[in-house]
């Protein structure tokens, strides 16, 4: 008995990301039914199913969006099930949209140097204080050096000046995934992030993502491009109906009855 | 800055030079022009028409001083407003409310304990520092259950919040009562009264004690001695030394949310306005940072219900009105929303050339012309009748008061479809203690200049 408990620690110390038996429903829609799996720490894992399989849901309870009806979330072997969006990037949780929540009025700059946590003038007192005042220009400077290392890194600098708004779509997922890199997470859960990217940024990305696996952050991607998951992910979790249908490496799930059978609408 | 140095047209380096050139010149300055412009064309249209009436130096100045009271007012709220509304996208229609809250906290504050309607007859000062408390604290109680709800479900929330204030504060239950053993009274509907706050602190800055037998202070040497040298009335005198006193309570304001905005935290107050979910998504603790930025903005309408409508050393309900909400709204519209110097330019424009300015033609046209008032709008159409234009335009400079609300509707909708900014609304306030739009990246940095020398390869 005690042999398996110990295991069963070790094994969550290896996962980054354990959820376990989610539940949501919206009215008489049940949404996520029981969905449970793992991700493991260091590795990139693709989330697929048809439309309406609940992966995006499942982003959400996990992400803090939602209150899950039942079941847990365990990030880095802590239960953060309830917790807000904001607590649990303070962890190390962070998360892109499907539809890209660049913010849109404000400059490209603007946009990354919001990421960054416990910033000193993120507390009202500091920023009017005279002398105090000072600190937070220091550490501005600081900051907006960082922000130009990772635009340059993303390619993005030359449009450092620009409102959000004028981006392109896949400038926008560029912009959101390097502000997202900023808030300094251990794990990036990205929704969609080629949706409406053309393939030569698509690559670019994808570049990326494999540079920040090597560095050790660990990835959760929904994605309906197909190839884009068999090609770049370690893992892949089909779910289907709210559960999580398959689990196994691409070859595996590409070679699953079962998967081909829900996506093309067979019973199962 | 001799007089043979040839005029440079891209700035020179000479001090002063950032005079010329707009690009060189800081962002505060340009502020400053953009306002002395705006009370120019004010000033310049009263003293006008102040002119052509006929007024003597005394009047003109007197009404300027109104004006400038008037506007100092409306812009003190419509910073607070720009605080909630232009920089993190809370729509606050409940401004009227949170303004009551300060006045009559003060009100009750310093009334006299042996008034009609009581008080706890404590200093001025403090009952400013209770007013200012009230009002944030109105605003936290406001904020806690209404910042869940969706922009506009909020904004009917403090709209509803502000006419239950002045319902309570209108109410004969509260006429009279007891708190903790203490008299208290807000007098209901006849209002109450107070020591005046406005000659109390022009007096207390111009004369030795406040009083104006012993002669003048420090502060109120200069302002005494230009007025007999202009031969202005004590009174005048007194009007913009307290005038004077706003201007520095907006100037200090401008700068607090100038302050705020342009900061890490101002950068959350854009986000939240922009894509709240983004912002919460990136760590940011949304709800705290609109219940501060809330409270903090109704504690500055508190203030201005103060030093506005409670100077007189009394208030009543129908001070309160909801209408005071929007003419800030218009003003704000008007500037430019998310802009603080927009908001003290729309405050000046809208009080000077929409609020104050038809009255005034008013009255000129009164003492200059011998028009006809017939008593309704008919008698002037059926002298048309006759070709006598004049007993409809008597009617309508008499209606002028009123026909203001007519302008304050065709100068929105002009707005709304030539400059749907508003007048600065367009510019570009970098959420940030740096001028990010001077910031260049590493490898452009010219290797000369001084923050790019190191890094550069």
């Amino acid at each position: 008995m005690s042999e398996a408990g110990v295991s069963e620690q070790e094994r969550a110390e290896a996962d980054m990301l354990r959820v376990s038996n989610l539940e949501k429903r919206f009215g008489g829609i049940v949404a996520v039914d029981g969905a449970s799996f793992e991700i493991e720490r260091g590795t990139i894992t693709g989330l697929i199913g048809p439309n309406g399989a609940g992966k995006s849901t499942v982003f959400n309870l996990i992400t803090g969006v939602y209150n899950p009806d039942a079941g847990r979330v365990i990030f880095e072997g802590e239960d953060v099930t309830g917790l807000r969006p904001y607590q649990l990037v303070d962890r190390g949780l962070v998360r892109t949209f499907q539809i890209s929540r660049e913010l849109s009025g404000m400059t490209v700059l603007e946009n990354m140097l919001l990421a960054f946590d416990d910033q000193l003038g993120e507390s009202l007192w500091r920023t009017v204080v005279p002398g105090v005042r000072r600190s937070i220009v220091e550490q501005e400077r600081a900051l907006l050096e960082r922000v130009w290392e990772t635009l340059e890194l993303f390619e993005i600098d030359h449009l450092a000046h620009e409102d959000a708004a004028n981006l392109s779509g896949g400038q926008r997922k560029l912009l959101e995934l390097s502000r997202a890199l900023l808030t300094d997470p251990e794990m990036l859960l990205l929704d969609e992030p080629m949706a409406g990217v053309n393939p030569t940024l698509e690559k670019k990305l994808l570049e990326r993502i494999h540079e920040l696996r090597s560095q050790g952050y660990t990835f959760l991607l929904v994605e309906h491009d197909m190839d884009v998951i068999m090609n770049n992910c370690e893992t892949v979790i089909v779910m289907h109906q709210g559960r999580v249908l398959s689990r196994g490496s691409p070859e595996e799930i590409q070679a699953d009855e079962r998967v081909i059978e829900a996506y093309l609408g067979g019973e199962i | 800055m001799t007089r043979d140095t040839p005029f440079e047209p891209d700035g020179g380096d000479g001090p002063g030079a950032f005079l010329l050139n707009a690009d060189a010149r800081p962002r505060w300055l340009d502020d400053v022009v953009i306002i002395g412009k705006a009370t120019l064309v004010v000033y310049g249209l009263f003293i006008g028409l102040g002119l052509a009436a006929g007024l003597d130096f005394n009047g003109i100045v007197s009404t300027l001083q109104q004006v400038t009271l008037l506007a100092t007012s409306f812009a003190l709220v419509a910073l607070a407003l720009n605080l909630h509304w232009g920089y993190t996208g809370l729509f606050n229609i409940g401004i009227a409310g949170f303004m009551a809250v300060g006045a009559y906290t003060m009100a009750l504050v310093t009334a006299a304990p042996d008034a009609t309607f009581p008080g706890l007859g404590l200093p001025l000062w403090i009952g400013v520092l209770a007013g200012l408390a009230a009002a944030a604290l109105v605003g936290f109680v406001v904020a806690l259950p209404a910042l869940r709800l969706r922009a506009d479900y909020f904004a009917i929330v403090t709209l509803a919040f502000a006419e239950v204030i002045r319902l309570v504060y209108n109410s004969s239950a509260l006429q009279e009562f007891d708190l903790l053993g203490v008299e208290l009274g807000t007098g209901g509907g006849q209002g109450m009264s107070f020591p005046n706050l406005r000659n109390t602190v022009s007096r207390r800055l111009m004369y030795v004690d406040g009083d104006p037998t012993a002669g003048p202070s420090l502060v109120g040497r200069p302002f005494l001695a230009i007025g007999d040298a202009l031969e202005l009335s004590p009174s005048v005198v007194e009007g913009w030394v307290y005038t004077a006193v706003l201007v520095v309570l907006v100037a200090f304001v401008f700068v607090v949310i100038t302050w705020i905005g342009n900061s890490p935290f101002g950068r959350v107050l854009k986000a939240i306005r922009e894509d709240e979910l983004a912002a919460r998504s990136l760590g940011k603790n949304t709800d705290r940072v609109k219940i501060k930025v809330f409270m903090l903005g109704c504690a500055f309408m508190g203030l201005a219900g103060m030093v506005w409508q409670g100077r007189r050393g009394y208030v009543d309900p129908n001070l309160f009105l909801p209408i005071i909400t929007f003419y800030i709204f218009i003003a704000l519209i008007i500037g430019g929303s998310g802009s603080n110097t927009g908001s003290v330019v729309g405050a000046l424009l809208f009080a000077g050339l929409l609020f104050e300015g038809p009255p005034f033609v008013q009255r000129i046209v009164d003492a200059t012309f011998d028009l006809p008032r017939p008593p309704t709008v008919y008698d002037g159409v059926i002298a048309l009748g006759d070709l006598d234009p004049m007993p409809l335009l008597g009617y309508a400079v008499g209606e002028l008061p009123n026909l203001r609300f007519v302008l304050f509707g065709v100068v929105l909708i002009a707005l709304m479809i030539y400059r749907p900014d508003g007048i600065l609304g367009h510019r570009n306030e970098p959420a940030s203690p740096l001028d990010l739009t001077k910031e260049r990246p590493p490898r452009e940095r010219d290797p000369a200049s001084p923050e790019g020398g190191e890094s550069d390869e």
